[in-house]
């Protein structure tokens, strides 16, 4: 299968290029970049260094192929959707454009009118783990939100269950969630060794947490912490009834038992006994684990992934392979180091 | 080789024919260390836990 990848030089564009150019069922056809058109890509992205001879071109100099994924900045993908769907069959959209069906939500947390509204029903939401049925054999499939990814997969099982009466969720996240632009909060003298509440209300992501998940009673905040990969989301879920820690086991197993890329965490002993991002760095993993407050109903579930991977590129990967009916894991076979 | 319910977690717990009382056991799911009580019937206890620092 043939693949090009629109706005390439990015951290999850640069991502998912070193995750096709290993997919044992894709050729990566193209590569676009405006800034860095004509030049190798492992100008941009050393690790490709050798792996690689492809060059970026201009986004005009784009031929059809079988799947096109965009990984553009806000707004762009949408602005310009007709050209690009009709270049391939399929498309996998990377941004946030068409995450939301609502364009009136879009708008209440973009604080911009959609550029192209029309399409926003033709786009699935692309996470597997909520709508893999839907994603079969679909032509347009959007991204995630790395931070709503984290929560929405901590959280799934009890919000089908009926368990959640109110749930206050921080993030702790790493500096590449703010891309490969700079700016003064970017500086290294101001990032370093910050714990900066960038986003202690309002942030976006929440809008796909309860687009997702269903209306609930939701509060969200995010941290940025002194990581380059990596998100950890910490929820404090006040249940509406009394349960004990085997149920809660039973509930997330029955819900993720066969997911290939979930897995359980809440160990006894031993130093990682709940999610950790640390070790997650490259993997398409979502560690999920929880404890139980034994003087309350609040159920703290965490959940831990990286936010380029399980969050941006890795998920989309795994979208095409649920699209074309190909095993999951394929491409994203990656473990983890240990220790990083 | 036996298939015996974690009683922290409810996962399975895989016992050997050859197991002997006193002997421990680790549930792959959570990780709780279980001591063999008896082996006819099998019976197997959470074992005592000593607390330990992990990494405040």
């Amino acid at each position: 299968m043939r693949a090009s990848i629109v706005g390439g030089s990015g951290y999850a564009g640069g991502e998912l290029l070193r995750l096709l150019l290993a997919h044992p069922q894709v050729r990566v056809a193209q590569v676009t970049s405006q800034q860095h058109a004509g030049r190798y890509v492992h100008g941009v992205h050393p690790n490709l260094r050798g792996i690689t001879r492809l060059q970026f071109c201009a986004v005009e100099e784009l031929q059809p192929c079988d799947v096109l994924f965009l990984a553009l900045p806000y707004g762009r993908a949408a602005a310009q959707i007709e050209q690009f769907a009709a270049l391939a069959e399929r498309v996998i959209d990377l941004s946030a454009d068409f995450r939301l069906r609502d364009a009136a939500v879009y708008e209440r947390w973009y604080g911009q009118s959609h550029p192209n509204p029309g399409w926003l029903a033709d786009f699935v939401y692309g996470l597997p783990e909520l709508h893999r049925e839907r994603l079969r054999g679909a032509r347009y499939v959007s991204g995630v939100g790395c931070n709503a990814t984290a929560v929405n997969l901590a959280l799934a099982p009890l919000v089908q269950a009926g368990w959640i009466e109110r749930a206050v969720v921080d993030l702790k996240v790493g500096s590449s969630e703010g891309g490969n632009s700079f700016s003064a909060a970017s500086h290294h003298p101001e990032r370093s060794g910050a714990v900066r509440s960038f986003a202690p209300t309002g942030h976006r992501h929440q809008a796909e947490v309860l687009q997702a998940l269903g209306a609930m009673e939701l509060h969200f905040s995010v941290t940025a912490v002194e990581l380059v990969r990596g998100v950890l989301c910490t929820a404090h879920v006040f249940l509406n009834r009394d349960v004990d820690e085997k149920a809660v086991w039973q509930l997330y197993r029955a819900a993720y038992g066969g997911e290939p890329f979930i897995r359980l965490v809440h160990e006894r002993k031993g130093i990682y006994r709940y999610p950790e991002p640390k070790i997650l760095a490259g993997t398409n993993w979502c560690d999920i684990g929880f404890a139980r407050d034994e003087q309350s109903r609040r159920l703290v579930v965490l959940s831990a992934l990286d936010n380029l991977m399980k969050g941006a590129a890795g998920t989309a990967v795994q979208c095409l392979n649920v699209m074309m009916g190909w095993p999951e894991r394929m491409g994203l076979e990656f473990t983890g180091l240990h220790p990083v | 080789m036996n298939n015996f319910e974690c009683p922290e977690c409810g996962g399975g717990v895989a016992v050997g024919t050859a197991v002997l009382p006193g002997e421990i056991l680790e549930c792959p799911d959570c990780g709780v260390e279980l001591e063999v009580i008896s082996t006819h019937p099998l019976q197997l206890e959470l074992a005592p836990e000593v607390a330990e620092d992990w990494g405040e």
